[in-house]
């Protein structure tokens, strides 16, 4: 739609319009790493950064999020959160993995408390301008991306193109004044930053082509990689907590001090912890690491696949950097199902 | 992005009193309900609910009674996580919460309809099927013998023991126990249940086998009636899975690329023989 072309001083300016007219998460530095949190000011917002700690999909999908209040004696009523916010720097892997999201609590009955918040939210993307060492969003086509959003912005020699695609992200812009539109040359050097980050962001090189993982897995239920690799796995679940893609989730109820009044709150929730399949009375149902762990790597490659037809996995890599294990590599785990094994 | 029309709360349960609770064994309480709105459950054989007990949680439990008699549902709970501990502490008149119906039914308007129906469980199993022996006995003329065949740990661990009668009196209808262990009230069969099939005649022409139990029992009894001649799409099973949100979101109850609260939890095994986590 428009393209603007703002120098480092415009774009924080606009940055802070934006803290100025409602809640806005960035990433921001944490130690030596990064994280989304509530923005206080444009120099705190980090878009040379490589990768945050935990993906966006915290925003949407909270860590602790209260679906119902109830009272014992009178019952529940639905808790929505409407408050309109702003997410700034999401790499463009990350909003690929939160389209996946939006498919997966929109297909068969919808998940309001899901939706109504992602309605609320405006997501500008960043172009990765840093690649973090474990990347591979290259091989998954993920590295760029060119819809779904509301507005990218792209590094350019020190300036940042800002590019509105919806009528969300006009609204968002609409303090952007006195900028220029996009010269030729800027639109031609982003291509060849997506060019360049689609070559880069492959720190991990898939030895095939992505859409044949379903089938690579078909054949693979039995291959010994499963059961070699869970070997050494812990059931700490930290692949899964700093997936994109994880969206498995646990109800609990919260009663206060009054012992009458309460939430019911759903949490992050994962298929590698040990009790997850297990039901009342002592049965688990993937009693065995290795059951679990191919679980997993079953439901990036084939499952959620075969409901909304994407890989639901985006090469972020932060699973590779997670696992105290070394062993949830995705890039590992794939290429070594190419090499058939009996 | 895709989305959906969030007019519906999928996880908000509506009210429920609390009809008639008894015991009925040392670990199983019997209870009915009835929805606040006054509406019916709306089930069909072979359905559950979530049963929400504020403050405690929400459990999947299946509905043990048949559509046909009234508006009110039944449900048997064994005593064995939170919510079901919390459960056998509900007397007449208090309030649940509940969601549903969710899942897949017992083919009992379709596949099982002017078919020989065998029903075989083991232990708690009996107390989905039940719903569908109701149904079966409501609507008698529409389906041909009905054969149950029940497995128990010990005699006192059986279930509806107070409605053999009321079964047995229907027209064609066979029930056979077996424990396994016997006590010195018992003087009928003992061992598995697999133990009781050579005793029915089943006519593999017209037979729709259906199967509740533990995990250990399904691949026992699908061999035995696969020997009897049933073809795979004759068999039909329900499976437990832990159904935490009934809406096909949250992952539990997943075995392999199946989620058991949708597709399930009643499956007709020819759907299901190759799936690796099923059985």
């Amino acid at each position: 739609m428009l393209v603007k072309k703002l120098d480092k001083a415009a774009f924080n300016k606009w940055v802070e319009a934006c803290i100025a007219k409602q809640r806005v998460y960035g990433v921001q530095a944490k130690g030596d790493r990064f994280a989304f949190a509530e923005l206080a000011a444009a120099a705190d917002l980090r878009l040379d950064y490589d990768v945050t700690l935990l993906p966006p999909k915290k925003l949407f999908q909270p860590q602790r999020e209260t679906l119902l209040k109830f009272d014992r004696t009178k019952g529940f009523v639905s808790v929505f959160d409407t408050e309109p916010f702003v997410v700034f720097g999401v790499h463009p892997y990350d909003m690929a993995a939160i389209l996946q999201i939006d498919k997966l609590f929109a297909q068969g009955q919808c998940d309001a408390h899901y939706t109504k918040r992602r309605e609320q939210a405006t997501i500008v993307v960043s172009d990765v301008q840093t690649a973090s060492p474990d990347v591979f969003a290259g091989c998954m086509g993920t590295a760029t991306i060119h819809d779904g959003f509301d507005i990218l912005v792209t590094n350019i020699e020190g300036d940042y193109l800002v590019d509105i695609r919806t009528e969300k992200g006009e609204v968002l812009a609409d303090t952007i004044t006195n900028a220029p539109d996009a010269d030729e040359m800027s639109l031609k050097l982003r291509k060849l930053v997506w060019a360049d980050n689609a070559e880069r962001l492959q720190k991990h090189k898939l030895d095939v082509r992505p859409d044949v993982l379903p089938k690579l897995l078909e054949r693979s239920y039995d291959h010994p990689v499963w059961e070699e690799k869970a070997r050494l796995c812990y059931s700490c679940g930290s692949c899964v907590l700093v997936c994109p893609t994880c969206y498995c989730f646990d109800v609990q109820d919260d009663v206060d001090w009054t012992l009458q009044k309460g939430e019911r709150r759903r949490i992050w929730d994962g298929c590698l912890l040990s009790e997850f399949a297990a039901v009342a009375g002592g049965h688990n149902f993937r009693r065995h690491r290795a059951d679990r762990y191919r679980h997993r790597y079953y439901r990036k490659g084939k499952y959620v696949p075969e409901k909304i037809g994407q890989i639901a996995c985006v090469g972020c890599g932060r699973c590779i950097t997670a696992c105290t294990s070394n062993i949830a590599n995705p890039v590992e785990v794939f290429n070594s199902l190419v090499y058939e094994r009996k | 992005m895709q989305t959906c029309e969030p007019n519906v709360d999928i996880y908000l349960p509506c009210p429920a009193t609390v009809g008639e609770v008894r015991p009925m064994t040392a670990m199983e309480r019997f209870f009915s309900f009835r929805l606040d709105s006054g509406q019916s459950l709306g089930h069909k054989p072979g359905q559950f609910a979530e049963v929400s007990i504020p403050g405690i949680g929400e459990a999947p439990i299946s509905i043990s009674s048949s559509p046909t008699r009234d508006d009110s549902f039944e449900m048997v709970v064994r005593k064995a996580g939170r919510v079901s501990g919390a459960m056998h502490h509900l007397r007449a008149g208090d309030k649940v919460f509940i969601r549903g119906p969710f899942g897949t039914t017992f083919p009992v308007d379709d596949a099982m309809k002017g078919q020989d129906i065998l029903f075989i469980c083991g232990g708690i199993g009996l107390v989905p099927v039940r719903s569908a022996i109701q149904y079966v006995l409501d609507k008698r003329d529409d389906y041909g013998r009905m054969m149950i065949l029940f497995g128990a740990k010990t005699p006192r661990d059986r279930l509806f023991t107070d409605e053999f009668d009321e079964w047995r009196s229907a027209k064609n209808v066979t029930l056979l126990q077996t424990v396994d262990r016997r006590d010195e009230s018992w003087y009928g069969a003992e061992g598995v249940i697999t133990t009781l099939m050579p005793l029915v005649k089943i006519d593999e022409t017209r037979t729709i086998a259906v199967i509740c139990g533990p995990p250990i029992m399904y691949k026992f009894v699908i061999t035995e009636l696969l020997k009897a001649k049933l073809r795979d799409d004759q068999i039909y099973l329900s499976l437990e899975r832990h159904m935490k949100c009934g809406v096909g979101k949250c992952g539990h109850c997943q075995m392999d690329n199946i989620y058991v609260c949708q597709d399930g939890p009643v499956f007709k095994f020819s759907d299901v023989k190759d799936v690796e986590e099923a059985l």
